[in-house]
């Protein structure tokens, strides 16, 4: 006789139980801690803070832990908790201009005012696996880096540029800014709406996309103008005070890519912007990210929209890491009610076939 | 209850907005209202639309009842029931006629539902015109100037190729005469059951963040030509646990040499069949029927 499968119950119990087995791994071997991942998978927790859109060193790294290194799940499980928390206040806009630069390149000119600081990249290392890292508990023999006073408040690329009036000028186009996390995205969106689901949109994604401009799917020529990473001071303007007042200080990566414009009907010809921003050092990110927005920048520069890179609609609601995975992943739920009504109606067109062979 | 949430979860201003798009939702039968859906603690695809919905209109007084495909037992409706028995401290129930509140994910229940009950589905795509029209700010237009032409193109073509309707589950329909709407994944079998239906119908859409609705009692017409009339699926058998011939039918693969038999996709009302002494052809008596357990113990 047929039983049917019952227990569901039991069955998530002991998954959930698997799943923590899986975790620990090996119990001989130490557990990692929330402080190592966060001291040394920094990088990982600056993507997981980024695509999370909570800037918590130690909650990222605890979500890391947790999703088993599985980044996309961290992100899940940060942006679910964020999702919980009071609005408090509403940041002033960061200024990178006051940035304690701690790198900053620029593509476009051989120096600079501020110059050009390397700081920590792995641009020029060569990618050679370090077999001493495997002998845990060796000391580097590199010696501890030079003590650098990090730069303070150098000037913009861009800036420079605007002066001369060759760029396109950004201006504040006022009014509040779009929140997509408290307002749902209507289509088409303006730029502050885009760069906010462009900087929590899946790294992979975004660097994808930026690199079809690259080959010939929106080709907009672009240089990197300037990438800079640091600390910038985070301030609010408490309704009690009525002054700005800092509440601390928080690490971003910052790309500002310029590309050339021929002009248009509706715009001179002069250099036009892209713009990219993550918490941490994101670099790849950041570059993805102003590749996109400046692609998505066509339609408003007067560009035929023909690429992929340009479409809003395509862009912006596939990006999301957290969306795509929980709409991928569940097919694996059960669909067989469905796939009865496709059996149904496959026999019977078949059916029909033979009938009139 | 477990505590360091708010009750059901959301907060309250959540809750507000969500039942503002609800209200609005009501007002205008079919019409996808865009709110502000949150990121929930369970994966977008696997009912968030819905358990905002269920957590906006909850209340302690609530009977929840969770299906998915038809069954109260698998293991998402069972995960879904849980994460409102912890958050909401909610009586929870597997039988269709206590429930007060009816989660579901591509089914109706065979038992008809009556006045008082709310009926709230997870929808995966809310929009019906999506695979003709991929673009929302096309659909949307559509949807202003009721240009549905596309849709019945589609079902039109669809005569044309295979002589028949091919849609057999999500099929369009109109309601109250204005809105074309998609029902969510349920089958066409389905279809029928949602026309001036005493209970309120809510859809919820978590990822794409939409919520629609259909007030009790309102006309929902599945989408059809004159010349071929809209059908539902029917089967040659009947259930072989409760021999039932009116309900949707789960086909189940039972050996190696392509064996197979069909069982009730609603398990209450399978259940209950067999526990008033309906016997299939491989049917258990009523002793041998035991219901599992109630969400929460």
């Amino acid at each position: 006789m047929y039983v049917a499968v019952k227990g569901g119950e039991a069955a998530i119990d002991n998954a959930h139980r698997l799943l923590a087995e899986e975790r620990r791994g090996n119990p001989d071997v130490p557990e990692l801690t929330v402080a190592q991942i966060r001291e040394q998978m920094a990088l990982a927790v600056d993507r997981v803070m980024t695509e999370g859109s909570l800037y918590d060193r130690d909650l990222a790294a605890l979500a890391i832990k947790q999703a088993h290194g599985d980044l996309v799940e961290a992100i899940f499980l940060i942006r679910a908790y964020r999702t919980t928390l009071p609005r408090l206040a509403v940041s002033e806009p960061i200024d990178t201009n006051a940035m304690h630069v701690r790198r900053r390149i620029s593509a476009t000119y051989k120096d600079l005012p501020g110059g050009q600081v390397l700081g920590p990249t792995f641009d020029y290392t060569h990618r050679l696996l370090d077999f001493a890292l495997a002998a845990e508990g060796t000391a580097d023999n590199t010696g501890p880096a030079p003590a650098e006073a990090p730069v303070e408040r150098c000037a913009r690329v861009t800036d420079l540029l605007n002066d001369e009036g060759l760029i396109q000028g950004e201006g504040d186009p006022g009014g509040p800014v779009g929140d997509i996390t408290r307002a749902p995205v209507t289509y088409p969106c303006d730029r502050d709406v885009r760069l906010q689901t462009l900087a929590r949109a899946d790294e992979g994604w975004l660097l994808a996309l930026g690199y079809s401009t690259q080959r010939g799917y929106a080709n907009n020529h672009p240089f990197a103008g300037e990438i800079r990473m640091g600390e910038v001071s985070v301030e609010i303007v408490p309704e009690d005070l009525g002054f700005a007042v800092c509440i601390g200080e928080i690490t971003v990566t910052e790309c500002e890519m310029i590309n050339q414009f021929k002009g248009s009907k509706t715009a001179p010809p002069q250099f036009t912007r892209g713009y990219g921003l993550t918490f941490g050092f994101g670099e790849r990110k950041a570059m993805s990210m102003a590749l996109v927005d400046r692609a998505l920048r066509g339609g408003d520069l007067g560009e035929d929209v023909v690429a992929p890179a340009q479409d809003q609609e395509f862009v912006l609601s596939h990006g999301d890491n957290v969306e795509a995975s929980g709409f991928v992943q569940h097919l694996k739920l059960p669909h067989y009610v469905d796939f009865q009504g496709e059996l149904v109606t496959v026999r019977a067109l078949r059916a029909k076939a033979e009938e009139t062979r | 209850m477990d505590t360091g949430y708010n009750y059901a979860y959301l907060d309250e201003q959540t809750k507000r907005m969500i039942r503002r798009a609800i209200l609005k939702a009501v007002a205008i039968p079919g019409y996808q209202v865009p709110f502000a859906g949150r990121e929930m603690p369970l994966p977008y695809g696997w009912g968030t639309g819905g358990i905002q919905l269920t957590a906006a209109v909850i209340g302690p007084d609530d009977t929840l009842k969770v299906i998915d495909q038809g069954a109260d037992d698998t293991t998402n409706a069972v995960s879904i029931r849980r994460f409102f028995a912890r958050t909401a401290a909610v009586a929870t129930t597997e039988k269709t006629t206590e429930a007060t509140v009816i989660q579901t994910r591509h089914r109706i229940p065979e038992t008809p539902l009556r006045e008082g009950q709310m009926l709230i589905y997870q929808v995966p795509i809310p929009e019906p015109l999506r695979w003709m029209e991929p673009r929302e700010t096309e659909t949307r237009k559509m949807h202003a100037l009721q240009e549905y032409g596309v849709m019945h193109v589609k079902l039109y073509e669809d005569i044309a190729h295979y002589g028949r309707i091919a849609t057999s589950y999500n099929y369009p329909v109109l309601v109250n005469g204005r809105y074309v709407m998609a029902p969510s994944p349920i089958p066409k079998f389905d279809n029928p059951k949602m026309d001036r239906m005493p209970a309120l119908q809510l859809f919820g859409a978590g990822r794409e963040k939409r919520i629609y609705a259909v007030p009790p009692y309102t006309r929902v017409e599945s989408l059809d030509f004159d010349d071929h009339p809209f059908e539902v699926q029917t089967w040659d058998g009947a259930c072989a646990l409760c021999g039932a011939t009116d309900s949707y039918l789960d086909e189940v693969v039972t050996d190696d040499a392509g064996g197979r038999m069909f069982v009730c996709s609603d398990s209450d009302y399978c259940g209950d069949r067999r526990a008033a002494g309906h016997v299939g052809d491989q049917g258990a008596t009523a002793a041998d029927y035991v219901r599992v357990t109630e969400a929460g113990q």
